[in-house]
């Protein structure tokens, strides 16, 4: 009976827990979008916020872009070449990059890169009395600190996703008509038919939304880091990055079913 | 009588533990601070010093009581109402918390650009004039993290004392320093103390050197805050746990004397 009762009781504990933790992130986001409605606008803050996630992460983007790009190639390739149909190999790598790949490899990217980087800021920020700091001089630090990284998220990763996917069209490019020879005319040409505005749009939307998703999740759990069961110290603010890091690549993947069966 | 200027009524604050068990902090709290008199918080770890800063501040509610802070009660207050009152404190936490991606310049400047109209010129002056106060020329553009554990202090105080504050919160001063360090601390905190005539509220494990700047004690225990006028006052008091505290930090000296005499 005891034990019985015991598994209830975790359960409904937990149960409360989530719901807690759900609502505070949720709390979270309505102050953080007040924050972007207060003044003074931190617009130094957000250059460098947009310096850090966009422009150090282009590198990373650029790499990631061509070699999914060039792996397409020779994969879509040897399909394509099975049917004889080797000319479609242009529209094939460009669609499945503008709808699905780019958007989603330019978020996890940027979840990984600086995400983490993001929610660890905060969190440590958050044990060392920093926000409490900020609480006791009256700065309010949704406005000073997370709208910055708010802002420059939203920027930043649809303008990656855009480069992801315009690198990823000439390492296709690279691979399939420079090294396996299939016709450049045909590549660009199918290109050109296929990809359609409703195509670039349902890219552009999925970064937004990918774009929010990720710097939601990180700077929340960073944030509101005493709030959750990340433990204590040093420890608490490696469990937190650790589950943004995972909650947002989850979620983002999940945004993306959920979009593509909305939109498609 | 002087009017407090921070009173708390009845302060009950309680924290659940891992495994579910709960540890009463403050069991009935009542105390008034004065406006304009240094008030020193001691006890032994754990008995809530810093939780009583936290509560005045707002940074905590408290379970049930009232801590009126000019009259208004915080624990009940939200928001911007908050926030005026707040405007009203300058803090040092017990680790300082700079911000520790910020020169020393800039923490000290960060409370005049975001609080005040000021130029960039007039922030410059006043902040130079701090650094020149509190003996930190020549490091204005290091990082938290390069100073020594005086200097931060220091940089604590000084970023806390930007906005010429009505009541100085300042939360062990002098963990972590060589004695002749706490004394410059000690000295400065007078010294500015009297320029500016604020009321400071300090919690200090400190407590024999800390005598000399009180004007009035309150030792925690128990969940119990004791308010003692003067040093004598507690040296001498009949009071089991205060004598025990007073042997705890202050040695056998006074004992010995009282047994003499």
């Amino acid at each position: 009976m005891q034990i019985v009762l015991k598994q209830i009781e975790y359960l409904g504990k937990n149960t409360l827990y989530h719901i807690n933790d759900l609502g505070g992130m949720g709390l979270f986001l309505l102050y953080s979008i007040r924050g972007f409605f207060k003044r003074p606008f931190r617009f130094t803050a957000f250059l460098k916020e947009l310096k850090f996630i966009g422009a150090h992460s282009f590198v990373v983007i650029f790499f990631t872009g061509a070699f999914t790009g060039m792996v397409l190639g020779v994969q879509g390739y040897y399909t394509l070449s099975k049917f004889g149909s080797e000319g479609l190999l242009g529209s094939a790598v460009a669609l499945s990059l503008i709808r699905e790949l780019g958007p989603v490899l330019t978020a996890l990217m940027v979840t990984g890169r600086a995400g983490s980087a993001m929610c660890a800021e905060l969190g440590i920020m958050r044990i060392t009395q920093q926000v409490d700091a900020l609480e006791c001089m009256s700065i309010d630090p949704y406005r000073f600190l997370i709208t910055p990284k708010f802002l420059a998220t939203l920027v930043a990763v649809p303008l990656l996703t855009l480069m992801f996917d315009v690198v990823g069209i000439f390492g296709g490019y690279l691979s399939g008509v420079q090294l396996l020879g299939v016709n450049p005319g045909a590549f660009f040409s199918g290109m050109e038919k296929s990809v359609v505005n409703r195509d670039i749009n349902l890219g552009i939307i999925k970064s937004f939304v990918f774009a929010f998703v990720i710097v939601w999740i990180c700077t929340g759990r960073g944030f509101l880091l005493l709030k959750s069961r990340s433990g204590f110290g040093a420890g608490s603010v490696s469990n937190a990055t650790t589950q943004a890091v995972v909650l947002s690549s989850i979620t983002v993947l999940i945004w993306d079913y959920l979009i593509t069966a909305m939109l498609l | 009588m002087i009017e407090p200027i921070i009173q708390f009524v009845d302060v009950h604050k309680s924290f659940e533990g891992v495994n579910g068990t709960v540890h009463k902090v403050l069991r009935g709290v009542n105390l008034k601070i004065r406006t304009g008199m240094t008030t020193v918080i001691g006890g032994a770890s754990g008995q809530g010093k810093s939780v009583t800063i936290k509560l005045i501040l707002g940074l905590m509610k408290p379970d049930s009581g009232q801590i009126l802070v000019e009259g208004k009660d915080v624990a009940v207050m939200g928001g911007s109402e908050l926030n005026e009152i707040r405007s009203s404190f300058g803090v040092v936490f017990q680790g300082v918390a700079p911000f520790d991606s910020m020169t020393v310049y800039e923490n000290i400047a960060l409370p005049l650009e975001e609080k005040t109209k000021l130029s960039k010129q007039e922030i410059r002056k006043r902040v130079i004039e701090s650094l020149e106060q509190f003996g930190l020329i020549g490091h204005e553009d290091k990082f938290p993290a390069q100073l020594s554990g005086g200097m931060l202090k220091r940089v604590g105080l000084a970023r806390a004392l930007q906005l010429e504050p009505k009541i100085m919160l300042f939360d062990e001063p002098t963990t972590g320093l060589d004695p002749a360090r706490s004394l410059e601390i000690y000295r400065l905190f007078y010294k500015i103390q009297k320029e500016m005539g604020y009321t400071a509220v300090i919690v200090s494990h400190d407590i024999p050197k800390i005598f000399n700047l009180a004007d009035q004690v309150v030792v925690m225990h128990e969940g119990q805050a004791k308010l003692f006028n003067s040093s004598e006052e507690i040296q001498w008091s009949n009071d089991p746990i205060i004598q025990d505290f007073v042997q705890m930090t202050m040695g056998h000296i006074y004992q010995s004397r009282m047994e003499n005499e």
